[in-house]
Parts: C-alpha cells; sequence; structure tokens
C-alpha cells in the first residue's frame, strides 16, 4: 500500500470524500480571489466599494450561500474524518456520522440562506 | 499489511505509519487535523460575521473594514485565518496532485504553480493586513 495514495472503495463514505474533496479545492480557488479582492482596500475606499458592490448583487449572493454551504459541509466532515481517526468508536459509527453531518448541515442552511438572502429577496419582491 | 487495508473510512488518507526519522508526510497529516480544528473557529466565525450578522453583506465597505481591523484582535484573526487556511488549502492540494498527476513531471510543475500562486497569496495578504491605512482616500 503506497503511504499517500488514496484507494477508492464506493459507497456513501466515497461520495462524502469526494464532496470533501471538491469543497476544499472549491475554498481555495475562492481565497485565491478573495485575497485579491480584499487587496484592493489599499488602493482606494472606491477600488474596494466598487468589488464589494459586485457582493451585494444577487447572482453573487446566491453564490455565497453555495460557497458558506461548501465551506460548513468541508468543516463538520472535517470533523468526522478526525473522530475516525482519533476516537474509538470512530470508525464502527462513521456512517451514523455521516448523517448526522448532514442533518446539521441542513438545519443550518436552512434558516442561513434566509438571513443571507433575506435583504436581496425584498429588494426584489418587496418588504412584507 | 494487506492489499486491501480493513479501512473504515478508506478514501481519506490513511494514519501514516511511523517511520524514523522526520517524516513530512505524517507531519502534514497531523498538521491538516490541527489547521482544520482551528479554522472551523476563524473561518465558520468570519462566514457568519460578514454573511448574517447585522445586516451581512450589504453592510460592507472601506469604512467597515476600517472600524474592524482599528483592532488588533481582529487583525490577529484575519491574519491567522490567512496562513492556517492558505497553508491547509494548498497542502491538500499537494496531495490532490499526487493522487492524479502520476508522471514525475507534470506533478513537479503542477506543484510549482501551486506553490507559487499560494506564496504570492499569502505575501499580498500579510502586506495589505500590515500596511492598511484607514485615511486613505
Ligand atoms: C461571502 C463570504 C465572505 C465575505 C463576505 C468575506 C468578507 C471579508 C471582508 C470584508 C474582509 C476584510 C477584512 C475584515 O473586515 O475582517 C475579509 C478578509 C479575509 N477573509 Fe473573508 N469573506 C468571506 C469568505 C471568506 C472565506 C470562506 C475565507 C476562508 C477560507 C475568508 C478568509 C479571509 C481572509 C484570510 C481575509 C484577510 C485577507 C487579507 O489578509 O488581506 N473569507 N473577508
Ligand atoms: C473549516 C474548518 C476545516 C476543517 C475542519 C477541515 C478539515 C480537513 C481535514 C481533516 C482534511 C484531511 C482529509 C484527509 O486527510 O483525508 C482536509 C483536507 C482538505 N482541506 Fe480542509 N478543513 C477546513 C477548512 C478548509 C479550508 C478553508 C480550505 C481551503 C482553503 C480547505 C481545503 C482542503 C483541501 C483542498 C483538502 C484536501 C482534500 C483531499 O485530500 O481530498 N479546508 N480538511
Amino acid at each position: 500500500m503506497a503511504s499517500t495514495g488514496t484507494l477508492y472503495r464506493g459507497g456513501v463514505s466515497m461520495w462524502s470524500w469526494v464532496a470533501h474533496r471538491i469543497t476544499g479545492v472549491a475554498v481555495l480557488f475562492f481565497l485565491y480571489v478573495h485575497v485579491l479582492d480584499t487587496a484592493l482596500i489599499r488602493v482606494s475606499p472606491d477600488a474596494y466599494d466598487t468589488i464589494i458592490a459586485t457582493y451585494k448583487t444577487p447572482i453573487v449572493n446566491l453564490m455565497e450561500v453555495g460557497l458558506v454551504g461548501a465551506v460548513l459541509f468541508h468543516a463538520l466532515n472535517g470533523l468526522r474524518v478526525m473522530a475516525v481517526d482519533f476516537w474509538e468508536r470512530g470508525p464502527r459509527l462513521q456512517r451514523q456520522m455521516l448523517w448526522v453531518t448532514v442533518g446539521i448541515w441542513l438545519v443550518v442552511m436552512i434558516p442561513g440562506t434566509f438571513y443571507m438572502t433575506k435583504h436581496t429577496i425584498e429588494k426584489m419582491f418587496g418588504a412584507a | 499489511m494487506s492489499a486491501t487495508p480493513d479501512l473504515a473510512m478508506p478514501n481519506t488518507r490513511p494514519t501514516p505509519r511511523r517511520r524514523q526519522g522526520v517524516n513530512f508526510e505524517k507531519n502534514s497529516w497531523i498538521f491538516m487535523r490541527a489547521s482544520g480544528l482551528i479554522l472551523i473557529i476563524l473561518v465558520l466565525g468570519h462566514l457568519f460575521i460578514m454573511n448574517i450578522l447585522d445586516g451581512g453583506v450589504q453592510r460592507i465597505n472601506f469604512a467597515f473594514v476600517a472600524g474592524r481591523w482599528s483592532s488588533p484582535f481582529w487583525q490577529f484573526w484575519d491574519l491567522t485565518m490567512l496562513w492556517l487556511a492558505m497553508l491547509h488549502g494548498t497542502n491538500g492540494l499537494r496531495v490532490i496532485i499526487g493522487d492524479y498527476a502520476k508522471s514525475g513531471k507534470t506533478r513537479f510543475w503542477l506543484r510549482g504553480i501551486l506553490y507559487t500562486a499560494s506564496a504570492a497569496t499569502i505575501l499580498l495578504g500579510t502586506l495589505v493586513i500590515f500596511t492598511f491605512d484607514p485615511n486613505l482616500t
């Protein structure tokens, strides 16, 4: 067995691993862009406010929900990976922990999406 | 060890076995877990403050950041988050490149591009925090 190679075995544990990988890389690529947009704060207040204005548009707002969802899944699943590595009962409970992960993700994302998009929805459809 | 080890989560990187001397892969394995734990607080906290707390993304502008970076606490928070997230993400992608790029040459160039981009980004982000000027016009 290679020391760092990755084995493919199928099942939900494979899909959670694929999702962990994709979300990790996606967040890294966002971070490259994010450090660049934050760097405009050294150029001028106008330059910074202009780039931040794009964050407030409906489509980018929706992408932010996706980003938060990706980070949250990666973080929760990362905890699950650590529990399997370090907790004696972890390996036996890894499947149950995946459903707990998905459950927590939903419980946070449903109200989270509401609060994150509240302003956009009010602007588009009028405040209630 | 058998060819198909009986791992509960075979798709994550297996716990590196003990070897003599300093083992880079083992240190990297530990670093991914230690930095991940700290990043939970730093990144999820950052996302909560930026996207949900009073007004979320709608209230972000130059003055907002100037207010935050007048406090050493948030400067330190952002600096730590920058370094840990970049090193964690870069190391993660280094491993992924190792998984998919089978030829030594492809691996070398992909990792070279990765390290260059990450080093430049860490340097830029660090400079921005340390040289920030709230009176800029
Ligand atoms: C849509 C979501 C996000 C928003 C609206 C946002 C907003 C901001 C803002 C306003 C700043 C300026 C500094 C401050 O006020 O503290 C900042 C800096 C920073 N953010 Fe975010 N952020 C987001 C997501 C993320 C994520 C997911 C990460 C980590 C993976 C991250 C990492 C950082 C870092 C490292 C800095 C410091 C940059 C530097 O050193 O120049 N942010 N962010
Ligand atoms: C929020 C807290 C986070 C936790 C708890 C966490 C946890 C982890 C863990 C435990 C691993 C190792 C998985 C393994 O060895 O199989 C990992 C891999 C990875 N992480 Fe994170 N992480 C976090 C944040 C981030 C951030 C902000 C980024 C991007 C900048 C990121 C990018 C990656 C990448 C690219 C990998 C490699 C994935 C792979 O090899 O399949 N992570 N993470």
